[in-house]
Order: C-alpha cells, then structure tokens, then sequence
C-alpha cells in the first residue's frame, strides 16, 4: 500500500472548478513533482493535503507509522500535521518576531509530554522536556549551519537562510510526508543547486517521501523521480522527466499552441 | 534553563521580593492613602498581565476585561456576604466564575479576529455590567455594600507576585509558545500541529480567570462594588497599560501598570487639568517608544547586571577612533 494515495481530488470555488480530479499515488521514499503554469492548482492540492481547505470531492488516504490508512479529508490542518505530513509555504511563513530557535522548537510542541499544568507548576516532566526540545531543536539547527542564528530574530535572516529555517521547522515536526511550495522561488542559480543537493539528501537522512511544486525546470527535471503536470485544474500529463520533456501537450500548456505556417 | 539553576533562583527571588514587601511596609504603612495606591497598584498588574498575555502573547484583541473583574467582583463580594464564604475561597470562587464566563464567552468570539473580536468582547463586558445593573439583590444601580474589607497589602502583593509567576511559568513552555505562533501567524502554526483554537481560549480563560481575582481583591478592598467600576474605561485603562509596558512583555506590563496607578495619582494635583496631564504624558511616551516601555522584551537580571558593561562599550569608541554610533549593542 502507498504511503500517500490521492482520488479524484476535487474543488471549486463557487463556479471555478480550480481542481479537478486530481489522482496521485505515492510509495514510500518517491520524490514527486508538480508543476504546471500560474493559477493551475497546485498549491491549492497542497492547501487540500494540510487541510486549509476542505474539497468538494475525492479522498486522501495516508499511511500512518503503525500502518493504519487514514483519510485526510476532512481534518483539520494541526491534526494532519501530528499525522506526519509537513509543509513549507510559497510566500515563507515564518513566526517572524520570533528566534529561530523559538520557531524551531514550535515545531516540537505537540510531542511535548507535559500541558499547561505541567508549565505553571513547573514539574520534573517540564524540565526534562524543554531539554530534549532545546537539544533537538539545535541538533536540526547545527545540521542546516544555523546554530549561530539561534537567538536571531527570524525576520531579520537573509532569505536565503528564512527559507532553510522554514524548511527546519517542518523537519522539526518529524514528518513523513514532506510538501514543498516553490522551495526555490527567488534563489539564485548557486541557492539553486544547493537546494536539489539538500532536498536529495533530507530525502535519505529523515527517510521522507517529498512532493513539491516548483517552477524552475532545472530543480524539477533534476530532482524529481516523477512528474505531474497541472493546467486548469487537469491534470495533462505525468510520467519521468524525459517524457515530460517532450511531451505535446505540456509544450502547448507552456509556451501555447503550434500555429501552422499558411 | 537547566532544573538546577531554576530552582537556585527561586530563594534569591523570594528574598527580594520579601525585602521589598518589607521597604514598602517600612516606608509607607504610615500613611493610609499610599497603602490605598500599593494596593491598587498590585490590583492593575495583576489586570494588566493578564489581559497581556490575551493580547500581547496570544494576539487576540480583547477590550473586555473589566468585564471578567467584574463577574469576579461581584461573585466574590456575593459569596463572602450572603454565604460568609472564607475570604480566599470567596476570591478563588470570583476567579474561577470569571474563568468560566471566559469560556463561555471565548468558544464563539475568538472564532473572530482583529476589530472584530475587539467589538464582541466589548459588547460581553457590557452585557455583564447591565446584567449586574439589574440585580436588585447585589444594589443594582446603587452598588454593593457592605463587603469586609478583607484585602490589604500582603495579599494585593503575594497575588501579583503569584500572577506574574503563573503567567510568566506558562509563557515560557510548549503551551506558551503555541500561543505565541498563533499570535505571530495561525496559519503557519496550524501547519506546526498547534491547534489554534485551543491556545486562544487557555490563554483568554487563564486572562480571565486572573482578572476575576484581581475584581475580588479590589471589592474587598474598598468594601463596595459599584457598575460603574468595570466600564469600557476601565478595559481601556488597563489596555493603556499594557500598551505603555509593551505587548508581549511581562516586566513591561508590572512596570507600566505600577507607574500608571502612581502617575494618575501623582497628577491629582494639577485638577482639573489632570486628565489633559495624563493624556500628555501618554502621547509623550507613544511618540518616543511605540513599541512600548519595554517592547516586547524583558527586564531580566542578566540584562540588569549588563547594564555597566554596555554602558562602558558605548563609550569606547569615542575614546579609540571617534567612530560614534556605531557600537553600542
């Protein structure tokens, strides 16, 4: 059974039929992509994964760690994310009056063994608890060469550094579904080739199953095992880079249909 | 902050907070109207933290908290006259109604945000004020009389030392830190596995449960309970504060809560023209640090001890090249 099996997703927006159908099947440790031109619904099937909206139609079944298949449908975002499945934004999302460690050890809240009782009275649980929060939050930090930032204010993080933050925080929600939004918008072509090397080796290192949207070709056709290409909500085409690559129909969702000479 | 340097503060703290207790007995028990101001200095932090870990932590705009001091005035007042309830379980039943009428009231409103949440909470403190206008049995429009004037400085003192550490205890954990991503963006917390709704409402129960012991401790300390005590003006008395003291600060919320109850009381002098003094002093204070007294930030006392040390670095580079300004943090 595949970790993550989407059918016939489906949503509209009063009339706009912004998804249609939406089918993906996703086994354990793939490396997936969606792309497909501005406005075709790709970050709304994200929106419809976390549980930011509710579709109108289809079923999301995840696997879960003791293998138990639930469906997504329905659930609420907070809950999808203590399911395992994480997300980074298009626009970065960051708690941004917050430090990176703060934001970081967010992340862990709701692994946390003690609740409000447990803060005020400050109890034996809450000590050993925000150790193993701080320890972890810094170990993921020092992974990514931001240990030095800890006690940055987020907003104050070059962009670069904002988005590997942003990612850190969904790595610090131990998922096993990883959904990236546009992990490389606004990169330069150096971020670039650093990003395919990182999201490859998370891949291996937090044994994960990533799906991501992009729309530098280079990230996508590099990275990804498997394509889907969007347009209006359709899905037009998937299979491996190279069929995408030479694909008619994508071409034509692209750069627009081949007009005949006369 | 590892277990055994927590628990090494905690005698330290007691000790000047005991030796403060005691210079202000020592300095002004002799005169009856400067206990009056203590007094009511401890009530307003007690207010102005709570309200601030609703608005400044948590971010949810609440202009309703005479609303919970009054349910727990009154409450309190009801079961220490008609029931001669102990006074301590009487302010604990004050604070514990006041918690429950936050509830009640939080599950629907903090479904709103901004302006929004703002007006359905003013509407509820309101409501709760013609609520208690209309109660013949506690005086209605005449006030009640008659409450044992149980509240003197030991407990206004311990109460707000006890507020601040439960609060400042609750902020600085998992929880606490769910309230702060709600506040900073929902959406991206929901996306951490905060569940949004719930921290709201822990965070306007706990508000309003402090603020139900603070109505208590004023009742019984000027032996009556009046509606016009816990108007909309008041709700944006103790807005101001936390507004001077700077969201999201606790330290803040203490200072500017004590300095508002001294200032308003300093400017008894001028008048008339005492509430045009005050509004001066306020816009003064807006226009040279809007982010508040404190900003958000925290007096600690690593930050204290520091304070010689970032002085004297703040003067070496005049001494070395003359490059002014350019130092100093």
């Amino acid at each position: 059974m595949a970790l993550l099996d989407i059918k016939d997703l489906s949503i509209n927006f009063g009339g706009l039929r912004a998804v249609t159908d939406f089918n993906l099947s996703m086994q354990e440790g793939e490396l997936v992509g969606i792309i497909g031109p501005n406005g075709a619904g790709k970050t709304t099937v994200f929106n419809m994964l976390t549980g930011v909206y509710r579709p109108t139609k289809g079923e999301i079944f995840l696997k879960r760690r003791d293998d138990s298949i639930v469906n997504l449908v329905g659930k609420k975002p907070f809950t999808i994310t203590q399911m395992g499945v994480a997300r980074t934004f298009q626009n970065i999302r960051l708690f941004k009056d917050l430090t990176v460690l703060q934001n970081v050890k967010i992340a862990h809240h709701f692994s946390a063994k003690y609740g409000v009782g447990g803060a005020v009275l400050r109890t034996p649980a809450y000590f050993k608890e925000e150790q193993r929060i701080h320890d972890e939050a810094l170990k993921l930090l020092r992974i990514f060469g931001l240990e030095n930032r800890k006690d940055e204010i987020s907003k104050n993080l070059p962009y670069g550094e904002q988005r590997r933050l942003e990612l850190v925080r969904a790595l610090a929600t131990s998922p096993r579904l990883l959904l990236l939004d546009e992990p490389a918008a606004g990169m330069n072509p150096q971020e670039i080739k650093d990003l395919m090397e990182m999201i490859r080796w998370i891949r291996n290192e937090f044994q994960l199953t990533i799906l991501l949207i992009e729309h530098h070709m280079e990230v996508v056709m590099n990275v990804c095992e498997r394509i889907l290409v969007l347009d209006y909500g359709l899905t037009i085409a998937q299979g491996c880079p190279e069929e995408i690559k030479t694909n008619p129909k994508v071409i034509e969702a692209y750069l627009g249909e081949v007009v005949e000479d006369a | 902050m590892t277990r055994t340097k927590s628990l090494l503060k905690v005698p330290v703290v007691m000790v000047a907070l005991a030796l403060l207790y005691l210079g202000l007995i020592a300095g002004f028990s002799h005169n009856p109207y400067y206990m009056q101001i203590l007094n009511m200095a401890a009530i307003n932090t007690i207010m102005a933290v709570s309200l601030n870990l609703i608005n400044g932590f948590t971010g949810q705009f609440s202009i309703g908290h005479a609303g919970f001091m009054g349910v727990g005035a009154y409450v309190a007042a009801v079961c220490s006259v008609f029931y001669k309830i102990p006074y301590l379980v009487a302010l604990l039943c004050g604070a514990l109604a006041a918690a429950v009428v936050g509830l009640v009231v939080g599950i629907p409103t903090l479904r709103l945000k901004g302006d929004y949440l703002a007006i359905a909470t003013l509407g509820f403190a309101e409501i709760i004020r013609v609520i208690i206008v209309n109660i013949q049995k506690v005086g209605g429009p005449r006030g009640f009389l008659g409450i044992p004037p149980y509240t003197n400085l030991l407990w206004t003192y311990l109460f707000a030392v006890g507020t601040v550490v439960v609060i400042s205890n609750f902020v600085n954990s998992s929880p606490g830190r769910a309230c702060l991503a709600v506040r900073e963006d929902e959406v991206a917390a929901e996306s951490m596995g905060v569940n949004a709704t719930k921290y709201k409402v822990i965070a306007f129960v706990m508000g309003a449960f402090f603020a139900g012991l603070g109505g208590g401790l004023l009742v019984h300390l000027l032996s009556i309970a009046h509606p016009t005590m816990f108007t909309f003006l008041k709700s944006v008395d103790f807005l101001i504060m936390i507004v001077v003291g700077g969201q999201g600060s606790i330290t803040g919320s203490v200072t500017a809560a004590s300095f508002i109850t001294v200032i308003s009381e300093a400017l008894r002098k001028f008048e008339v023209w005492r509430m045009l003094a005050y509004s001066l002093v306020l816009i003064m204070i807006m226009l040279t640090r809007p982010q508040g007294l404190l900003g958000g930030k925290e007096l600690t006392w690593e930050g204290i001890v520091n304070v010689p040390g970032r002085l004297r670095r703040f003067r070496l580079p005049k001494v070395g090249g003359g490059r002014v300004g350019t130092t100093g943090h």
